[in-house]
């Protein structure tokens, strides 16, 4: 197969942080990615029977993977909300630069907010989880 | 009738004429999963302990294995989508791409088919 030139060409541009925004979109995503595999492995594990969910729930409660788990709701609050953001391009919203930039700052400033609420809600308000 | 030439269609350029249903999966997937991670992510954290029990009922309980089924189909499609399209932006060795792509399409059906497996082996036991 001949080798064409493929889009984006990424290094002709002024970085932006919009540009940050939309490789973290990705990235949150593989992470996410991550986060199902562990789902399903926890679903598995409760489906076998109580020895199974017993070593799952100990791993699981394991200092180092509750912070995997809160850095995993952290990902999932950013992907929702920035996908949310990618939803209204898709239907036609904020394609302007100066739209994109402030759709950036709000979407920033909401998942500031929701992370920290769910974060509390998940590890604070009802101890270990 | 098809404008490409006939030396452009052996040589298999131009478009695969599959990207608009690769791209459509993806929005659609999206916007069922609004909803359904957000039900899963407020059932999980409004349930009392995380004990086998309480999980157990809680995934056969009602109307829960329908939505973690639905939940798990559109996660693992999504991230299936999702994911191909990293690995194609990113991995530019075509052994390694290929064999990239094939690994990531067969975890992602071996998670649809264990996590349907694991809420209907769970529902089913609790009726």
């Amino acid at each position: 197969m001949r080798q064409r030139p493929l889009s984006p060409h990424l290094s002709v541009y002024r970085f932006m942080y919009t540009m940050a925004m939309s490789i973290a979109h990705r990235i949150s995503g593989v992470v996410l990615t991550a986060g199902l595999l562990v789902l399903t492995w926890w679903l598995m594990a409760a489906a076998t029977g109580p020895a199974a969910y017993a070593g799952a729930t100990r791993l699981l409660g394991a200092g180092l993977v509750q912070v995997l788990l809160a850095g995993w709701l952290v990902a999932f609050v950013y992907h929702l909300c920035n996908g949310i953001r990618h939803l209204t391009w898709d239907v036609g919203f904020g394609l302007e630069k100066h739209e994109a930039r402030r759709s950036a700052a709000v979407t920033l400033g909401a998942i500031v907010v929701i992370a920290l609420m769910l974060l509390y809600l998940a590890f604070f308000a009802r101890g270990a989880a | 009738m098809s404008l490409r030439s006939p030396l452009g269609r052996v040589a298999g350029l131009g478009s695969a004429k599959d990207g608009v249903s690769h791209w459509w999966m993806q929005r659609v997937t999206a916007v069922a999963l609004v909803p359904l991670t957000l039900w899963f992510l407020f059932s999980l954290l409004s349930l009392p302990a995380y004990d086998y029990l309480t999980v157990r009922s809680w995934v056969g309980l009602g109307w829960s294995p329908v939505f973690l089924v639905l939940l798990i189909v559109a996660l693992s499609y999504h991230s299936a989508l999702g994911l191909q399209v990293v690995i194609e932006d990113y991995v530019h060795l075509k052994p390694v791409k290929v064999g990239a792509l094939l690994a990531s399409t067969f975890v992602h059906l071996i998670v649809a088919v264990a996590g349907i497996f694991a809420i209907l082996k769970i529902a089913l036991a609790a009726t």
